[in-house]
């Protein structure tokens, strides 16, 4: 029988691995009677999708600029650049 | 070339989100957006004089410049970090998060998951503050697996570490946040 502790690596190593049979099997009667690593489980697949959407807030936001002074100098060094 | 110049103005800023989210550092950011033209500019002088047709979309095209110069900067920050200090990430010392049974030390709480856009803006702020939390070698070979989706053997190969060093590094950043996360969203 997993403990949590181990039950909590193996379903992290899940989002990075395919897990063998006998994992797949001892974590699904693991998280058939653990609740709290169900949940964990849940929380590591919403983690994903919330750092993704915070991402693309920040990619979108047009409010987010390089600073006047880098932009000058990043279009100087492009003057010394082309030539 | 006035095409560099329309590269800067188009592009610029959004070359600057992109590196931003990734690097989580304005200088880096911005160092990275700086090499990124210095190379664009010479890659299209070179396919110019061996006349190799145009790219499709300049910011698809930059973009993928970026991404490499990005991992360059990910790679030293994390070759930074002594070779020991690695090694003793292999056995994840676990010990603040589960009892000696192996048990929950504390249990995972219910999440709700904000539906209404403010809600979810502080939620997101949150996860913002945990991940600068992170121990910066962390934070980087977190953000190239959950959200650059880099393939882990790649970044076992980019990074020279195992892969056994990588998951149980992912394994401590995703314990990491969590907890940092029901400390500090679900029990304002």
């Amino acid at each position: 029988m997993l403990t949590c502790k181990q039950a909590s690596q193996i379903i992290s190593q899940s989002l990075d691995r395919n897990l063998s049979w006998q994992e797949r099997l001892t974590l699904r009667l693991h998280l058939f009677i653990c609740k709290y690593c169900k949940r964990f489980s849940q929380q590591l697949f919403t983690l994903r999708v919330a750092l993704k959407r915070m991402n693309e807030n920040v990619e979108n936001d047009s409010n987010i600029v390089l600073v006047p002074e880098a932009k000058i100098r990043l279009a100087k060094l492009i003057e010394t650049n082309v030539n | 070339m006035t095409n560099a110049h329309d590269w800067l103005n188009e592009h610029g800023d959004y070359l600057y989100r992109f590196a931003l989210v990734r690097l989580r550092d304005p200088h880096q950011a911005e160092d990275v957006v700086q090499e990124t033209f210095i190379a664009a500019i010479k890659n299209a002088q070179s396919s110019k004089k061996s006349g190799f047709a145009e790219q499709s979309s300049p910011r698809t095209w930059l973009t993928g410049i970026l991404k490499h110069k990005i991992i360059d900067v990910m790679r030293k920050s994390v070759r930074e970090v002594a070779a020991s200090d690695l090694m003793s990430d292999e056995d994840a010392n676990m010990d603040e998060f589960f009892d000696e049974k192996g048990h929950w030390a504390e249990k995972p709480m219910a999440w709700d998951i904000p539906e209404n856009a403010l809600e979810q803006k502080q939620f997101l702020g949150v996860l913002q503050t945990c991940m600068d939390k992170l121990p910066k070698k962390l934070a980087t070979l977190f953000m190239l697996r959950d959200v650059q989706e880099t393939d882990n053997e790649e970044i076992c190969k980019e990074l020279n570490i195992t892969t056994t060093n990588a998951w149980v590094m992912l394994y401590r950043a995703r314990m990491g946040i969590r907890k940092c996360l029901e400390i500090n969203w679900l029990t304002n």
